[in-house]
């Protein structure tokens, strides 16, 4: 692939745990987006946002309707509804049907963000309970994009890296621990 | 061996230009002032739904079976929602607005793209219990006919009863949301009584124009599917549509901070999406 112009990172169960090690190991001069999906269940992002603002070297904010998609930042979700992002790499929200029980859904994200990013995008399949982002992962990847996917094993609940696995594939499954430093090794020039 | 995806993609985004412009030029509606990302997965499930292949083949079938309209147009606008959605935004309307709006001898409320009714029926039980609902009028509207249907008709899935209980309580309901509704098997029915100052009405955002004169305007995640333009249309006809000091409501992520309109409002509570138009707009004289 390409340089990386821009990181999708989807979770569920355990989601938010992963999201510490993940943002935890981030290089703070990485300056291309990272968008997130998480199905917290919380009622509002902001709390969310706060507590991994904590231990992430990039700042971390809810993604903001018709704003442009920031470099260098941290962007999540917000609950209740779906995150796209526009061609013009704008964010745009959904209250449309869940999919795969979820809103916001990690499959929506990133069959947006796949569209936009195409052959420079990389998605981050972490922990979780449902198949959500396998569809988009797959996506991801016939635009051209890098896979990645948490090694089951390693996962609190490995259904979803499981179920990206299967339907899409990767180009890197490993421990969460290693994803940071890949991550790190794939955007830094 | 796959069709490589941004072959794919270009293609698509051909069909879904013609698509738009099919619905244009054949019924009317423009549908090209959308936001494109939500627009182009609506209209694939649209297809899909409809047993068609490919956004071509809807075209088609667009084109040849005026019989379609109504359920293109439902597929392709407002999505449900719930009764008492963002609970806080509720319990503002309650406690701030509605007292405000208790001194005007009688009041019009405008909600725009009510979908199924959910929020619909919320405004009338607020107004009801705030003892407002004799001297009240609900205009809703939205783009499609068989959304209107169902939402004049007041039946829910049963399964929704304990969440929008619960949302009702957060709102600051004082009775309990089983004095609304009758339940039988799976599905809940609203009170008809709810129904008596309610108008259903079909209106266009994208094209129709002023609706009524309104002291209230809810419009929540409506306009988050619509480009900048558009979205600052839309704020322009709430603004010639409210009184004086009239109030406006939005979806509690929506960002107005790219419409030039936006100017004409003053948030009354930024957070939860409430403005009111300030007193120095461009407001059109009063009838």
């Amino acid at each position: 692939m390409k340089t990386a112009a821009a990181i999708v990172v989807g979770c569920s169960s355990g989601g938010f745990d992963a999201l510490k090690v993940l943002l935890g190991g981030l290089d703070p001069r990485l300056s291309q987006p990272l968008l997130v999906c998480c199905h917290s269940g919380s009622e509002t992002i902001e709390l969310l946002c706060e507590l991994l603002g904590r231990v992430s070297p990039l700042p971390v904010i809810a993604a903001a309707e018709r704003h442009a998609v920031r470099g260098g930042h941290v962007q999540l979700a917000p609950t209740g509804y779906h995150l796209l992002v526009e061609p013009d790499r704008c964010f745009a929200l959904s209250t449309d049907p869940r999919v795969n029980h979820s809103r916001p859904s990690i499959d929506v994200l990133f069959a947006s963000a796949a569209m936009v990013w195409r052959d420079t995008l990389i998605g981050v399949v972490l922990t979780g309970a449902s198949a959500d982002g396998a569809e988009g992962l797959q996506l991801v990847r016939r635009a051209g994009g890098c896979a990645i996917v948490q090694s089951p094993a390693s996962a609190r609940v490995p259904a979803m890296p499981q179920a990206a696995l299967d339907r899409a594939g990767a180009d890197y499954c490993v421990p969460l621990d290693d994803i940071p430093p890949l991550l790190n090794r794939l955007c830094l020039p | 061996m796959e069709q490589p995806l941004s072959d794919e993609l270009a293609r698509e985004t051909i069909e879904l230009e013609l698509f738009i412009q099919a619905m244009h030029r054949r019924y009317g509606y423009d549908f090209s002032q959308y936001a494109p990302a939500s627009l182009r997965r609506r209209v694939r499930q649209l297809a899909e739904r409809l047993g068609c292949d490919s956004i071509s083949v809807l075209t088609g079938r667009a084109l040849h079976e005026p019989k379609l309209l109504p359920q293109l147009l439902e597929g392709l606008s407002v999505p449900v929602s719930d009764m008492f959605r963002d609970p806080a935004v509720f319990r503002a309307l309650r406690e701030q607005v509605l007292p405000l709006l208790a001194s005007y001898p009688q009041i019009n409320i405008w909600q725009a793209g009510c979908a199924h009714g959910e929020e619909v029926y919320s405004l009338a039980i607020l107004l009801e219990e705030e003892g407002l609902y004799e001297r009240s009028r609900i205009f809703a509207t939205d783009l499609s006919a068989n959304a209107l249907r169902q939402a004049e008709e007041g039946i829910y899935p049963v399964r929704e009863a304990q969440q929008w209980s619960r949302n009702y309580q957060a709102a600051g309901g004082t009775r309990s949301l089983v004095d609304y509704y009758s339940a039988r098997y799976d599905l809940l029915k609203l009170d008809d009584r709810l129904r008596r100052n309610i108008t259903f009405a079909q209106h266009n955002l994208a094209s129709d124009r002023v609706f009524c004169e309104a002291h209230l305007v809810l419009c929540r995640n409506v306009l988050i599917y619509f480009s900048n333009p558009l979205q600052d249309h839309c704020l322009a006809l709430f603004r010639d549509s409210l009184v004086r000091g009239g109030f406006l409501c939005l979806g509690m992520c929506e960002s107005i901070d790219f419409a030039g309109n936006a100017g004409d409002f003053a948030a009354v509570d930024a957070h939860l999406r409430i403005y009111r138009l300030a007193a120095n707009s461009a407001v059109m004289a009063a009838p």
